[in-house]
């Protein structure tokens, strides 16, 4: 088995105002894998993303990086994160958001070559002098994907990017995701609460309890690639939701559906 | 290709993008004509009814000056009273460029430092609440008289600018601080990417409100100095003509005043578009 990319270990988070979002959260990030966090809300999945950003600190366990000594964080740029908001900067053109990951990490070499690229891969080469408000939600969040792969990151964080969006858009970007991660083999950590677009995307799915969160269940989804519209549709697909489905049920509580 | 070239031969966006959030280029005629129009009718008339008043009655000049009066005055003593438009222009130009200058800059620590801005917050306060005609004799007391003028005109437009910028460096989207943190940027990236863009609509809103409040500060140092004996700005010209009744000439000279507080509300604003038209809410015209 290959070096995890990123471990943690123990990690528990607790808020100033006392509520406990994580306790002993255990989970190991091979590289290539497509792990979707799956549980219910408020069950802490959001922290742990943040935790894994660098963006929260843990309260107590470890978070180990594949390359870096203990305790030391990866380079910036070596992440990506897309949040549950496109988080643009109204005031700048959609290459000149695309651009900022570059200019932020001082990777002024080939940055307009490596802006087009990233625009071309979500499909809105042609939108580039574009400002945000003048696109759908769906380009906005095609543009905060560009800017989280400007900087060819190791690892991909996603924080229920499409849970706004209508399904239509939504299963777009599902697809364009897949085909992404299918064409740059980069390792992405996918927040959600739906059980269709876990078994849908990832390649490996992990239950979460909510209060605290922990991992619950881990669940294999190797379900062939390439996955389409047919996959959505069919038997297969619909026995893993139930059996993914049936996890979550467990780790909240419930009778199973 | 630099950025600033690429800005400027910018080619037009794709159309689906424009059309698909109702955006337009400009107003149609047929909406700005009657907004053009009806206040020059309405102007037209006033000063007709004004003239006729004066010529029916009989009024002399040091009564009522008639419209006609006051033009001929604004001709025969155009070297005068441009000369004394230019340095107030230049007064509430100037006063509002330094408080511009200042506000923003303290603005700026207040948000490196809750302490700093603890301790002087109230002191920006109390200069604002503090009427400035008040303070103008005082001022005049200790200052060169241009000097005075200046500092009554800065102090008036300084705590808009400081009070909206510091408002606008407080309200940066929290999701776009966690992307400057994740890419580690540095205290100058911040400002400069973040920080300052971010403040930028509340910033513009504050220099409008100082615009008009610089005028008005180099106006009331001007009235409180004339009455000492000197000085050449237009509310100079207007305490001095009333002392010798000459009532055209003060009509005249504060007819420039209102155009100077016009050009310099029109100017913000201009910069204020010119700034904010492609992103922001206030700029953008929507088609409903």
């Amino acid at each position: 088995m290959t070096t995890p990319l990123l471990t943690l270990t123990g990690v528990g988070k607790t808020f100033a105002s006392g509520t406990r979002a994580l306790e002993g959260l255990d989970l190991a990030v091979r590289p290539g894998e497509f792990v979707a966090l799956l549980g219910p809300s408020g069950c802490g999945k959001s922290t742990a993303l943040r935790v894994i950003a660098g963006l929260a600190s843990p309260s107590e366990g470890t978070l180990a990086w594949d390359g870096c000594a203990g305790g030391e964080k990866p380079a910036p740029g070596r992440l990506g994160v897309v949040f549950q908001d496109p988080t643009l900067m109204p005031w700048a053109s959609v290459s000149q958001n695309v651009r900022l990951p570059l200019a932020l990490t001082h990777r002024t070499a080939g940055a307009d070559e490596r802006v087009a690229a990233a625009l071309a891969r979500v499909g809105l080469k042609s939108f580039a002098d574009a400002y945000p408000r003048e696109l759908s939600g769906g380009m906005r969040m095609r543009v905060a994907i560009a800017r989280a792969l400007v900087t060819e990151p190791a690892l991909l964080l996603m924080d229920e990017p499409f849970a706004a969006l209508d399904e239509i858009t939504r299963f777009k970007l599902d697809n364009a995701l897949l085909d992404i991660w299918a064409t740059l083999g980069t390792t992405v950590v996918f927040v959600t609460h739906s059980v269709f677009e876990a078994v849908y995307l990832a390649s490996r799915i992990v239950v979460m309890t909510p209060h605290p969160g922990r991992v619950a269940a881990d669940i294999a989804n190797d379900a062939p690639h390439p996955r389409d519209e047919r996959f959505r549709t069919s038997a297969e697909f619909a026995a893993r939701c139930r059996t993914v489905a049936a996890a979550l049920a467990d780790a909240m509580g419930e009778p199973p559906p | 290709m630099s950025p600033t070239v690429s800005r400027t031969v910018r080619r037009p966006e794709p159309p689906s993008a424009r059309a698909a959030n109702g955006l337009r280029d400009r107003p149609k005629l047929g909406e700005i004509a009657p907004r053009v129009l009806l206040p020059l009718t309405a102007l037209g008339l006033g000063l007709a009814a004004w003239e006729a008043v004066v010529k029916v009655f009989a009024l002399p000049p040091y009564e009522l000056p008639a419209p006609s009066l006051v033009v001929e005055t604004l001709i025969a003593d155009r070297a005068l009273l441009l000369g004394s438009l230019l340095v107030t222009l230049e007064t509430a130009a100037l006063g509002l460029a330094l408080a511009f200058v200042g506000g923003t800059a303290l603005a700026i620590l207040f948000a490196r430092s809750r302490l700093l801005e603890a301790t002087l917050y109230p002191y920006a306060v109390i200069l604002q609440v503090t009427p400035v005609v008040a303070v103008a004799p005082l001022l005049l007391l200790y200052l060169p008289q241009p000097l005075a003028v200046l500092a009554c005109a800065w102090i008036v437009a300084f705590f808009p600018v400081l009070a909206n910028t510091t408002l606008g460096l407080r309200s940066v989207d929290h999701g776009l601080v966690d992307l400057f943190d994740l890419y580690g940027a540095s205290r100058r990236a911040r400002l400069f990417r973040l920080e300052l863009p971010a403040a930028l609509p509340a910033m513009l809103a504050g220099l409008k409100i100082a615009g008009g409040l610089s005028l008005i500060g180099a106006v009331v140092a001007e009235i409180a100095a004339g009455s000492a004996g000197a000085g050449s700005g237009l509310a100079y010209r207007i305490a001095e003509s009333g002392y010798r009744l000459n009532v055209p000439r003060m009509v005249a000279a504060l007819l420039l005043l209102s155009l100077a507080g016009v050009v310099i509300q029109a100017g913000l604003s201009l910069v204020a578009w010119l700034t904010l038209r492609r992103w922001h809410e206030s700029a953008i015209a929507r088609e409903r």
